[in-house]
């Protein structure tokens, strides 16, 4: 990636100061790490050793039941069928979502860089703006117009509206990656009589692996975290995994099953924690570059 | 390299802007229709629409009258709202000052040639990969009175030992920065650390020949070198603060009361649920301005300004 080395002082050997570093950077990753770890171990006890014992504590004998009615039998307000329909409603959603925003992401960076079109500048511009301004601007007209086509409240409507949203980052990814191409091989297929959409396919889009990979991990874990737009567009069907996920843990009645609740919540933050750790600092680039959506 | 990349792409700061566009065509034109119809009907449409709307009386369903500025004023008495606005403020302090202090010292602890620093820097970054929603509601489970650190330290001794934070409608808006804080105070670290990266390495042999100790070094010298970065960070996290709503649903529901209720919080109760389309989009509208407030002088500082040295 980089040769990106410490750039901080040397080290001494070990002085205090250096233990006191240590001892920081190691207070700071519990900080980090304490509500994962207790969220697993919550997951893995029954409920009378949640109730009586020690929340840090390890399981006296680890069990998998709640995992199981997490996935399976947890209530939603009337259904009971546990998370396991809004993890396919995430996946259904999900899908779709990020191959088109992807898609059209690409198309645009590869037009804005490489071909002079009128007006596409402030295009960009626009577009560019628009990535930062709170989601709930646009929210209650977009279901006026989703409601007028008549897919307010599908899978259609949830995942063009990911596609809309995702349009500023995906466009910013795609332009500077290829910004940084040589115009030199854009003329050169050029000259070889390559229009617009065989140059894309055959030239660039081959090049361009390694945004696909770092736009794929930031759209994977960006749509599959989201909440506002599951809640507002998906409808009762197609409710994703993080929507569900909020309405077990806060529509059941009776005695709350912490046990049940953190198993489901390990469930939810599954995909993108496997993404987190598989991709490692693809990741980095990735929300650096996303960061924009904020 | 990746310095650059997270510096561009951060700020979204274009890379070579202006370089000469060479092809031409109807395909290239046709195929930046779709994005023109989005940026034109939703972008720009929707919130246009929405501005309007918070002029009219509407309530269940949209009217096109006009009655001037009176959800305005009907928002800045509304309680609710006030409550919000409040919290955006002391939760937009703290949550930021948190995460560019909490981010400052770990990139610089990491940056110090420490042994696993990969696995600190991915530990550290961990929680931005979790949805909000997540994150609510494990700290919510971490800190209830009940069964979660009250009861932790309790059990250690300590018999009086309250922690009711969450529960408790003065203290409630700090969980959130707390559990803010958690999640976001990884993508500080990574932003500035990628600007310590880019520190040259002389300044500091330069500065210990002075005998100057680490601490003022990387305060006086090197917080300065990484100014673009810390803005960049902190318009982010600014923007994040306006757009917190998750976070707050998952883990009080915005009470205890209206306790931590927030403006997000407030727009899509009152456009969905309480059925008052026109106070609700008056207050997505000031959620607007707010944005532009806030990345008016970061766009004219980036692009504007600084356009000859690029």
């Amino acid at each position: 990636m980089s040769a990106s080395l410490p750039s901080g002082p040397r080290p001494r050997r070990l002085t205090p100061g250096r233990i006191g570093l240590y001892a920081f950077l190691l207070t700071a990753a519990v900080f980090f790490l304490l509500p994962l770890w207790i969220m697993l171990i919550t997951s893995l006890k029954p409920m009378e050793e949640i109730r009586l014992g020690n929340i840090l504590a390890l399981p006296m004998a680890p069990t998998l039941e709640a995992w199981g009615k997490a996935w399976s039998s947890a209530c939603t307000g009337l259904d009971c069928n546990g998370i396991s329909v809004g993890f396919w409603n995430s996946v259904r959603i999900l899908v779709p979502s990020v191959i088109l925003s992807i898609a059209l992401g690409a198309v645009n960076g590869y037009a804005l860089s490489f071909w002079r079109v009128k007006g596409a500048n402030v295009l960009f511009g626009v577009l560019l703006i628009g990535a930062f301004i709170p989601y709930q601007v646009f929210l209650y007209p977009l279901v006026r117009i989703f409601s007028q086509m008549g897919i307010y409240n599908s899978l259609t409507c949830i995942v063009l509206v990911h596609v809309i949203f995702g349009l500023p980052t995906m466009t910013l990814l795609f332009r500077n990656y290829y910004a940084g191409i040589p115009i030199e091989l854009f003329k050169a297929a050029r000259i070889d009589g390559g229009g617009f959409w065989t140059i894309f396919l055959r030239v660039m889009l081959p090049m361009s692996v390694p945004m696909l990979v770092v736009a794929t991990i930031l759209q994977v874990t960006g749509i599959w975290n989201d909440f506002i737009f599951g809640l507002t567009f998906a409808g009762r069907e197609n409710l994703p995994m993080t929507v569900q996920l909020n309405n077990i843990v806060h529509s059941t009645q009776g005695e709350r099953a912490y046990n049940v609740d953190m198993a489901a919540t390990m469930l939810a933050a599954l995909v993108p924690l496997v993404v987190y750790f598989v991709s490692g600092r693809w990741f980095v680039r990735g929300i650096a570059a996303g960061a924009v959506k904020g | 390299m990746a310095t650059v990349t997270v510096r561009a792409a951060a700020t979204g700061a274009a890379a070579p802007a202006a370089r000469p566009r060479i092809g031409r065509g109807l395909p290239a034109a046709l195929a930046l229709v779709p994005t023109a119809l989005i940026v034109l009907v939703v972008y720009v449409g929707c919130m246009l629409w929405t501005v309007r709307l918070s002029f009219t009386s509407s309530t269940l369903l949209p009217k096109f009258d006009f009655v001037g500025l009176a959800q305005y004023e009907r928002l800045i008495v509304n309680d609710r709202f006030v409550v919000s606005a409040q919290n955006t403020v002391i939760f937009g302090v703290l949550f930021i000052a948190g995460c560019l202090v909490l981010g400052f010292l770990l990139a610089v602890f990491i940056d110090q040639r420490v042994r696993g620093e990969g696995a600190f820097r991915t530990v550290f970054l961990f929680p931005y990969s979790m949805s909000f929603v997540v994150t609510g509601v494990a700290w919510q489970w971490f800190l209830n009175p009940g069964l979660g650190l009250e009861k932790l330290v309790r059990d250690m001794g300590f018999s009086n030992f309250t922690f009711d934070w969450l529960v408790n409608q003065e203290m409630a808006i700090y969980t959130l920065v707390i559990a803010g804080i958690w999640h976001g105070a990884g993508l500080t670290m990574a932003i500035l650390l990628a600007g310590l990266r880019g520190v040259d390495e002389d300044l500091w042999k330069a500065a210990r020949v002075d005998g100057v100790p680490p601490w003022r070094y990387y305060l006086s010298i090197v917080l300065p070198l990484l100014r673009p970065m810390v803005v960049t960070a902190t318009v982010l996290l600014a923007i994040s603060v306006v757009k917190l709503y998750d976070l707050v649903v998952a883990m009080t529901g915005g009470g205890p009361g209206i306790a931590t209720e927030v403006p997000a919080k407030f727009v899509m109760d009152h456009l969905f649920e309480r059925n008052n389309i026109a106070l609700g989009t008056a207050a997505a509208t000031l959620m607007l301005v707010t944005v532009v407030i806030i990345i008016a002088p970061w766009i004219y500082a980036r692009y504007v300004r600084s356009k000859g040295r690029r």
